[in-house]
């Protein structure tokens, strides 16, 4: 068997040279290189401060790397240097194309809009009008993520944890964003509230084609929902490969030691 | 029928830095061809290397040196020199792997565990689920199960389970570790026409059978994997020369 020659690719969704980023002393973190492919999950694991939320901000256009370069394949313009966008060409882009899941709903709801306001939120920016469209297409959603169709007109300050993390993922889904950022999207969640997170996002971003990158401490989490796994350490990335390769077979040091820290995952 | 999957100058050894850094050569050097239609069975005692070996052709261990080709959508790939979203292609389509033991799917039902694999490459749900409902017919999972996620299910049941998985797609390649190691004769002699039938539309089979039976019934050749070797050697003075895989016998 003679093996064939590597063929070209289509350029990834998004490609990341070189970034950094530091706070003043305190390093965030340091050269890191990926890409993301359409439709990839992409898990980013490592112990407290190893900078995954740093890296993370940088990614997502929230925070300036010190060094490097981010370019993102949109959806109509091709490829795009992220980093020399103006601010409002970021933001569309941003509301547009992707999705952030933040580790406290909080920060990423409008605490002050009804749920189906704040699924509805996007589509209407986005260029949606009709209201009864945009009304049916949220509730929609809100069944998507089992949230009780009573609860449309309330406030997301009377909804528990895992229902404002839920409807954050509405809202952030509704539109079908190409690339997700989620930092910790099951983080202070208990336990069964996490395993249907889990399986509600794994479905959604399986049937809708999303890639997504997703910043867990937990290892269940990334063997359930990343194709491919990146560990990091003291703000770089140490080992990357198949989720399942770097979970079964690690190679460092300190992934032997994270995978043997935990009963199984 | 032609060679499906090819592992050439295979070697292995892990490095377990959590204890010292303790070097644990498996196997060195192994080569193997399987052709379509054609069963191997892997084949030595507990501790040779057999699962290390199936779980490499599945790239989910890497071992430190040597070639995996597949044939994959009409192409020669190596599996271990492959980009990792082709790997999860190659998974996808051409390399089935069965494990020894579920990995449970937290609230989704075993009809859909079964169904999944078929729907990742594009099936049309009612089609796969009919397929999915078919094999756990003839697996006798009973159908008041089908609904229930199989985390709660028996040993012989989950595995019954894993088995229809890994039989959803008519993968060109195939990967068996110990399918019939807990279940009883009339679902072992199910599982063996499964193979059989996988064999006969040419499919390149590579498994690990502790049973006597199922080996006479469904393998072709054995590949004797190593011996059980205990060399613990100290980091960088390793002496593996008894990490010999020798070649097949008939
Ligand atoms: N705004 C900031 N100002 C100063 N230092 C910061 C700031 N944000 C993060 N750091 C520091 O940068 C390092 C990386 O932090 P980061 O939040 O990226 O870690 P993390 O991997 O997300 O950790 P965790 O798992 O605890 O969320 C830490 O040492 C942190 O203290
Ligand atoms: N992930 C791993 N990390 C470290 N060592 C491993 C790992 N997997 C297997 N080994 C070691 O490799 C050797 C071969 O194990 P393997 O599971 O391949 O044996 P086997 O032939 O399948 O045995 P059995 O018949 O008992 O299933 C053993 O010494 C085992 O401890
Ligand atoms: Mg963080
Ligand atoms: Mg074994």
């Amino acid at each position: 068997m003679i093996p064939a020659p590597k063929r070209a690719l289509p350029p990834p969704l998004l490609s990341v040279n070189g970034v950094s980023r530091s706070y003043g002393k305190q390093l965030g973190c340091q050269d890191i290189s990926f890409s993301v492919r359409p439709g990839e999950v992409l898990g980013i694991v490592g112990e407290s401060g190893s900078g995954k939320s740093t890296l993370l901000a940088c990614i997502s256009g929230r925070l300036q790397p010190d060094t490097g370069s981010l370019v993102y394949d949109m959806k109509d313009r091709g490829p795009v240097d992220i980093l020399a966008l103006s601010e409002p060409e970021r933001r569309r882009l941003a509301r547009s194309e992707w999705g952030i899941v933040h580790q406290n709903p909080r920060d990423g709801l409008r605490m002050d809009f009804t749920a189906g306001g704040n699924v509805g939120e996007r589509p209407m920016a986005i260029g949606a009008r009709h209201y009864g469209n945009i009304r049916s297409e949220a509730q929609n959603w809100l069944e998507k993520v089992e949230i009780d169709l009573s609860r449309t007109d309330d406030k997301p300050k009377t909804f528990s944890g895992g229902m404002q993390q839920r409807l954050q993922i509405a809202r952030n889904l509704v539109t079908r964003p190409r690339l997700v950022f989620m930092d910790e999207p099951t983080g202070g969640l208990d336990v069964s509230v996490q395993a249907r997170l889990l399986d509600l996002l794994r479905g959604l971003v399986r049937e809708l084609g999303i890639a997504a990158i997703i910043v867990t401490h937990d290892l269940a989490v990334v063997r359930l929902l990343a194709d491919r796994l990146m560990v990091m350490q003291r703000g770089r990335v140490i080992e990357e490969g198949l989720t399942d390769q770097v979970l079964d077979d690690p190679h460092h040091p300190y992934t032997q030691l994270l995978v043997s820290s935990v009963l199984q995952a | 029928m032609s060679i499906r999957l090819h592992a050439e100058g295979l070697s292995k050894t892990f490095t377990l830095h959590t204890q010292g850094g303790t070097r644990l050569p498996v196997f060195r050097d192994i080569d193997l061809a399987v052709r379509g239609g054609e069963c191997v069975c892997l084949h030595g005692p507990s501790g040779a290397g057999k699962s290390t070996l199936l779980r490499s052709l599945y790239a989910n261990y890497k071992p430190d040196a040597g070639r995996i080709l597949v044939e994959h959508g009409g192409k020669i790939i190596d599996l271990l020199a492959a980009e990792p979203w082709e790997v999860v292609e190659i998974r996808k389509r051409s390399i089935g792997y069965v494990s020894q033991f579920l990995r449970v799917i937290p609230r989704i039902s075993t009809l859909d565990v079964v169904a999944e694999p078929a729907i990742f490459t594009g099936a049309a749900r009612e089609a796969a689920a009919n397929a999915a409902a078919n094999l756990l017919t003839r697996l006798r999972i009973p159908e008041r199960l089908w609904s229930l996620a199989p985390a709660t299910f028996s040993g012989g049941e989950q595995q019954r389970v894993n088995i229809a998985r890994g039989l959803m797609v008519h993968y060109p390649i195939l990967l068996l570790d110990e399918p019939t190691a807990s279940l009883d004769a009339a679902n072992r002699r199910m599982v063996i026409e499964l193979i059989q039938e996988a064999k006969s539309r040419g499919t390149a089979v590579v498994g690990i059978f502790h049973d006597e039976e199922v080996r006479n019934a469904v393998g072709d050749r054995l590949f004797e994997v190593g011996k059980s070797i205990d060399v613990r050697s100290a980091p960088h003075a390793e002496k593996e020369k008894s990490a010999h895989v020798g070649a097949s016998v008939e």
